[in-house]
């Protein structure tokens, strides 16, 4: 038995995103950019997937370019306004603590050639505050970039509100919107998003492939160089079967958010609710503003690596943000940001959920995991010091 | 990053050998600290020189549960002074091969049993022998530090 309760790290490919990706790779096999018939086959449906994809954000199909992933998109938007921002004498990003690598990352490399960044606060329920953002933009801000969703506490920003910070004093917004979308209600213009990332991969489309959306009127410059793909903007071949199935489980998703929704977080409460009955165990991140299908906790004496292999032991797939997890040496960027203090971090969980998931499953994981937790706290040091201390 | 555990180690994260702590042992060591997310605490009973039970306590990730199990596998029954020249190459070797960021958790199993036999020197008040000169933990080794 597998119970898979990593789906922030990636989803399955449903039905609906296979069945959609067959034909363009079988008999739908053209190059979109090619003027004879089967090429124009590909075109239509290159077409139609765009399409799809602008309703599922309430934007317009020339808003929205397919790319390689969310890794992409966040790197091609944040790069590139960047450096028209430094043409115009604009060298000031703003961004988060804890935001994706895709976005860190690329941040940095940008600080590293120049840039200065603010990078907010996300206090400790994980969640930014405009004010805080207000107070932070300058006349030399070039761009704002702040995730929809956190990836490992599922923590929601108040979107809307930021957008409109950026707006009154002339910034663009962009956000990485790979944990939510297809998970949270969207609508781009609504919100005021100019740019937004999304993955197909986390919403039961296939892996590499995703989008960037950006907002008419804003420019937006070439990212790959060649051909003349995505409006000129993105050069290369498009993966078409990779750009059909996300468009499908996007589709799939939106049309089904209500009841998704409703039926993951009755299991992600009852997840939390079973955790915290757990000693000297705490739950990550905002309670309110959460992803549906997000659980991120910490248990102290433990850590979280090898609750993870345990866990994997009795069947359950899930992740940790602890340092000995992410093949770096210290516990997860995210965790730091939110205040926890190292050795509380080493022993955090992340199960996520989603629409395939069972309330069996759930309960299965509320048995074994307080096993596994006792098993491992009855073998540790740390919590035999507690015990001794009186601290649990 | 994707690391894969040899099915050795795997086997030895799942049933440990050795778990468990020795009322009034001979020699206890503790080594690590717990923001660099492993410890480990080793428990020596020791009659005429020979480690005749050895237990051990750990936290921390999968390769540092394994290392202290395989530690003690390999110290079990054997002198204080074979015990002394015990490394971390050879308990790595003996779990066929760790991934490379996991090495330095496996440091910490070559340093417990050294930190429990100096408290079995150090309780005697026997003279310490040179093998086991450094290996007081003051919790901020370079290897638990990085
Ligand atoms: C918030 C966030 N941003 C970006 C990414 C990267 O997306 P991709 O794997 O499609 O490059 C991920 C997922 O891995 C993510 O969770
Ligand atoms: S072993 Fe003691 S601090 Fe590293
Ligand atoms: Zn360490
Ligand atoms: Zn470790």
């Amino acid at each position: 038995m597998t119970i898979y309760f990593d789906n922030a790290a990636t989803t399955s490919v449903s039905k609906t995103a296979l069945d959609a990706m067959i034909p363009a790779l079988t008999e739908n096999y053209g190059n979109p950019s090619s003027l004879h018939a089967l090429g124009q086959t590909s075109n239509q449906a290159l077409d139609e997937a765009r399409r799809t994809v602008a309703e599922c954000l309430g934007a317009q199909p020339n808003e929205i370019y397919f790319t390689s992933g969310g890794s992409e998109a966040d790197n091609w938007a944040i790069t590139q306004l960047a450096e028209q921002g430094k043409k115009k004498g604009k060298n000031h990003l703003i961004t988060t603590t804890f935001e994706h690598h895709a976005v860190l990352h690329t941040v940095k490399r940008l600080e590293k050639n120049g840039f200065e960044v603010t990078y907010l606060d996300v206090h400790e329920d994980g969640i930014v505050r405009p004010e805080e953002l207000a107070a932070a933009i300058r006349p030399e801000t070039a761009l704002v970039t702040i995730m929809y969703a956190n990836n490992e506490i599922g923590t929601i920003q108040p979107i809307e509100e930021l957008a409109k910070v950026c707006h009154e004093k002339g910034v663009l917004f962009h956000t990485d919107a790979v944990q939510a979308v297809g998970h949270l209600p969207i609508n781009v213009k609504e919100q005021g998003i100019d740019l937004l990332s999304l993955s197909g991969h986390k919403f039961h489309g296939p892996k590499g492939v995703g989008a960037l959306y950006c907002r008419r009127g804003v420019r937006l410059t070439n990212f790959i160089e060649g051909g003349a793909q995505e409006r000129n903007r993105r050069a290369g071949t498009e993966n078409l079967p990779g750009i059909c199935g996300m468009a499908a489980a996007l589709k799939e998703a939106v049309d089904h958010l209500e009841e998704n929704t409703r039926k993951v977080t009755a299991m992600r409460d009852k997840l939390i609710e079973g955790i915290r009955t757990i000693p000297c165990s705490r739950i990550n991140g905002s309670l309110e503003h959460r992803l549906p299908g997000n659980v991120n906790a910490c248990f102290e004496g433990i850590e979280g690596e090898s609750l993870l292999l345990r866990l994997d032991l009795m069947g359950i797939c899930a992740s940790s943000g602890s340092a000995c997890t992410s093949g770096s040496l210290d516990p997860s960027h995210v965790l730091l940001a939110i205040g926890l203090p190292k050795e509380i971090a080493h022993g955090s969980l992340r199960l996520s959920l989603d629409e395939v998931n069972t309330m069996e499953e759930v309960d299965y994981t509320l048995e074994q995991l307080p096993k596994i937790l006792e098993t491992l706290r009855d073998m540790s040091p740390v919590w035999e010091q507690m015990k001794k201390e009186g601290r649990c | 990053m994707a690391m894969a555990y040899s099915p050795k180690v795997r086997e030895h994260f799942a049933n440990p050998h050795n778990v468990g702590k020795i009322e009034n042992a001979d020699g206890v060591g503790e080594v690590g600290n717990a923001v660099c997310g492993d410890i480990m605490k080793m428990y020596l009973k020791i009659e005429n020189d020979v480690i005749v039970d050895v237990k051990f306590n750990t936290f921390g990730c999968g390769a540092a549960i394994a290392t202290s199990s395989m530690a003690t596998d390999l110290i079990k029954g054997k002198t204080i002074h074979e015990a002394m020249q015990l490394t971390n190459k050879a308990v790595v070797e003996a779990l066929d091969g760790l991934p490379a960021v996991k090495l330095h958790c496996s440091v910490l199993a070559e340093e417990a049993v050294k930190a429990a036999l100096l408290d079995y020197y150090t309780k005697n008040n026997l003279p310490v022998p040179e093998e086991l000169q450094n290996a007081k933990c003051d919790h901020d080794c370079e290897s638990c530090m990085h």
